[in-house]
């Protein structure tokens, strides 16, 4: 291996090894985003998997990686869906006193920026969550997540109704934030997204989420993962770590809030309900079916499993039998997912073993 | 004042239907230490099989001897589930990591939710009327009462009692006791481990079949298995025992009674709105300041 002598790269070669990437999947995700047909039903597909990719391989930063067990992941969603609903409504009223989609470059600005803040304020809930995440392990971490995710949701509801733009006046302008429309949701949402932007953003979370692993950082969340005394006595904080993983995974979920929340079509309210701990535990069941740990495996139980609902919508009482089943079957048959820990291209190793 | 003791009353009586379900938290959680999810979906089943065998038997209005039988058949049938939840589900993972044993009992709790919606239906349903208990009131100190809340509190209390003589009074509860401890010890003193451990998992099930029978009784109806609020209850039970102490069964009781003492306050004086997160705010404090609970002993982390 070349550890012992790391090679160092100029800054040109950093700057392609980091962009290059991105540039491609910018490039690939357009040019989905000009086959498949507007508004069409492998549109909706597309956006499905999109979303639900970014939700598993980010939870899988924790419930993978770091080994800690969260099952309040769509609490994360939820405040993303809600700080970008907000960005771009009340942001886009603050700033054009219009509420309305904007074309062109005005709109793309107004989005990226809505998912980049949807995504930072779910990494703030994120650092909350991952606090007391130093004290406890195992099942008590889990009931906390879980949790917190309930308590997103009591807050959420709590809201008052949404503003509409007549009313815009009588409110303060950060006043304004706390008017998201209660139980009853956010019914005035825009539909500013695209799959472009959607397989830009699974891109960009895939790529962090393999160069983490085998960086410094996600070594370290590895060996939190495998003996938490052990890494603390070699000198990994461990508390440091853990904290960082909850965050980097909660940005991710506010991310794919922010990008759920502008796929359904002006009108559609998201509501706090939808992202109770039933959510929650389908992106779980994508990460231990996948194998936790395993970035391509979450990728591939994401996309089969999102596929799975539609084809099986029809006979939806037996689908979630089956998952259920499927689940327990696994962790009897298969405790660390069906790939385990590695990924699907290292699938020539397992034949050593 | 007649609010505050409506209150106090309300909360007792829903804290008392927390400890119930508690208590089997607590029991498989003292022996096994994992969170067993899937026993709010036991607790579920008893409702709807003390609701099912009331249908099939035509006893939709019973006498206080029908009212009694369709308690021991939901009882029974919980624990019946029980008994199979641990046998099938959890006894092959009895030495695998406990993040699997975990994730085991979520899928457990989503397959009985399921099942239960393929054989229940999916629509709320009329529980039972039972005479003397449903509509029953009386008054006190101004305050309407009504019957089968007190029930409630007093066949908690009781059954407590009674789990707290069968663990420190009998043989079976010495082998809950020791399985406590270390397994492995206790099976090399001539325990029947698994036997026990089935043990645990039927009584604990019974109580909470019993819970949901009460529950039934109190609301008068009951939603279908699969909604989200069975689950809520159950993991409310499930904090009741954390602040309580976990594996203790008096801190089962008093953890019941704070939750529901301060839900009933706080949706009484604040906004009903905020329930719902007072028992993830109070257990998140617990877990903070006092991590082995209200009752509980330390215990020092071993390497």
């Amino acid at each position: 291996m070349s550890s012992n002598n790391p090679r160092r790269f100029g800054v040109g070669e950093a700057l392609g090894r980091s962009l290059l990437p991105v540039v491609i999947a910018v490039v690939v995700a357009l040019g989905i985003d000009w086959f498949v047909p507007a508004s069409s039903y492998a549109e909706k597909i597309l956006f499905d998997i999109g979303i639900n990719i970014i939700l598993a391989v980010s939870l899988n930063m924790v419930n993978g990686l770091t080994g800690q067990f969260s099952i309040g992941h769509a609490g994360f969603m939820a405040v993303g869906v809600y700080a970008s609903i907000v960005v771009t409504y009340y942001g886009g009223y603050a700033l054009w006193g219009d509420v309305g989609k904007h074309a062109g470059l005005a709109g793309a600005g107004i989005y990226f920026a809505s998912i980049v803040i949807g995504g930072i304020v779910a990494a703030v809930a994120g650092y909350v969550v991952g606090l007391p995440s130093l004290r406890l392990r195992g099942d008590y971490l889990a009931i906390v997540t879980l949790g917190f995710g309930e308590i997103i949701r009591v807050l959420l509801q709590a809201t008052e109704p949404v503003l509409y733009p007549s009313e815009m006046k009588d409110v303060g302008s950060f006043a304004r934030v706390f008017h998201l429309g209660g139980a009853l949701g956010f019914s005035h949402g825009q539909s500013y997204n695209t799959l472009a932007w959607t397989w830009t953003a699974v891109a960009v979370t895939l790529l962090v989420a393999y160069r983490l692993r085998t960086s410094t950082h996600g070594r370290a969340f590895l060996s939190v993962r495998e003996n938490e005394i052990a890494a603390e006595a070699i000198g990994v904080s461990t508390t440091r770590y853990k904290v960082s993983a909850f965050v980097l995974a909660a940005f991710f979920a506010g991310v794919a809030g922010a990008l759920f929340a502008h796929t359904l079509g002006a009108g559609t309210a998201s509501r706090p309900e939808e992202f109770n701990f039933m959510k929650s535990f389908d992106a779980v069941i994508m990460v231990v079916l996948g194998g936790m740990g395993s970035i391509s495996g979450a990728t591939l139980a994401a996309t089969v499993l999102t596929l799975m609902t539609e084809a099986l919508r029809s006979v939806q009482d037996y689908r979630l039998i089956s998952y259920a089943l499927l689940l327990i079957v696994v962790m009897i048959v298969r405790p660390k997912g069906l790939f385990g820990t590695r990924e699907i291209w290292e699938l020539r190793q397992w034949k050593r073993r | 004042m007649t609010a505050f003791l409506q209150f106090l009353l309300k909360g007792v009586s829903v804290g008392s239907l927390y400890a119930l379900i508690a208590l089997g938290y607590t029991m498989v959680y003292g022996i096994l230490s994992f969170i067993n999810f899937a026993h709010s979906d036991i607790f579920m089943l008893g409702a709807f099989f003390a609701w099912r065998f009331a249908t099939a038997f035509q006893m939709m209005q019973p006498s206080p001897l029908g009212a009694a039988g369709l308690l021991l058949l939901a009882m029974a049938g919980a624990a019946v589930t029980g008994f199979l939840v641990e046998r099938l589900a959890y006894r092959p993972l009895r030495h695998a990591p406990r993040i699997n044993v975990l994730i085991t009992a979520i899928g457990v709790s989503l397959l009985i939710e399921n099942a239960g919606q393929l054989i229940f239906g999916k629509s709320v349903v009329q529980f039972p009327t039972m005479a003397g208990l449903s509509d029953a009131t009386f008054a006190l100190a101004g305050v309407n009462v009504r019957v089968i809340e007190v029930v409630a509190v007093v066949a908690a209390f009781a059954l407590m009692l009674g789990l707290q003589w069968l663990v420190y009074g009998t043989k079976i509860g010495r082998g809950m006791r020791a399985l406590s401890v270390d397994h492995q010890v206790a099976g090399l003193m001539g325990i029947p481990v698994d036997r026990v451990i089935s043990f645990t998992f039927v009584i604990g099930s019974a109580l909470a079949g019993a819970a949901g029978l009460l529950v039934g009784v109190t609301y008068g109806q009951i939603k279908q298995p699969a909604d989200a609020s069975w689950l809520l209850y159950g993991l409310k039970a499930f904090v009741a025992a954390v602040i309580g102490g976990i594996g203790n069964i008096p801190g089962a009781m008093v953890g019941g009674l704070v939750l529901g003492l301060s839900e009933q306050f706080v949706a009484g004086y604040v906004s009903t709105t905020f329930r719902d997160a007072i028992a993830f705010g109070l257990l998140i404090f617990i877990l903070l300041v006092r991590p082995s609970g209200l009752l509980g002993r330390r215990v020092v982390e071993k390497v």
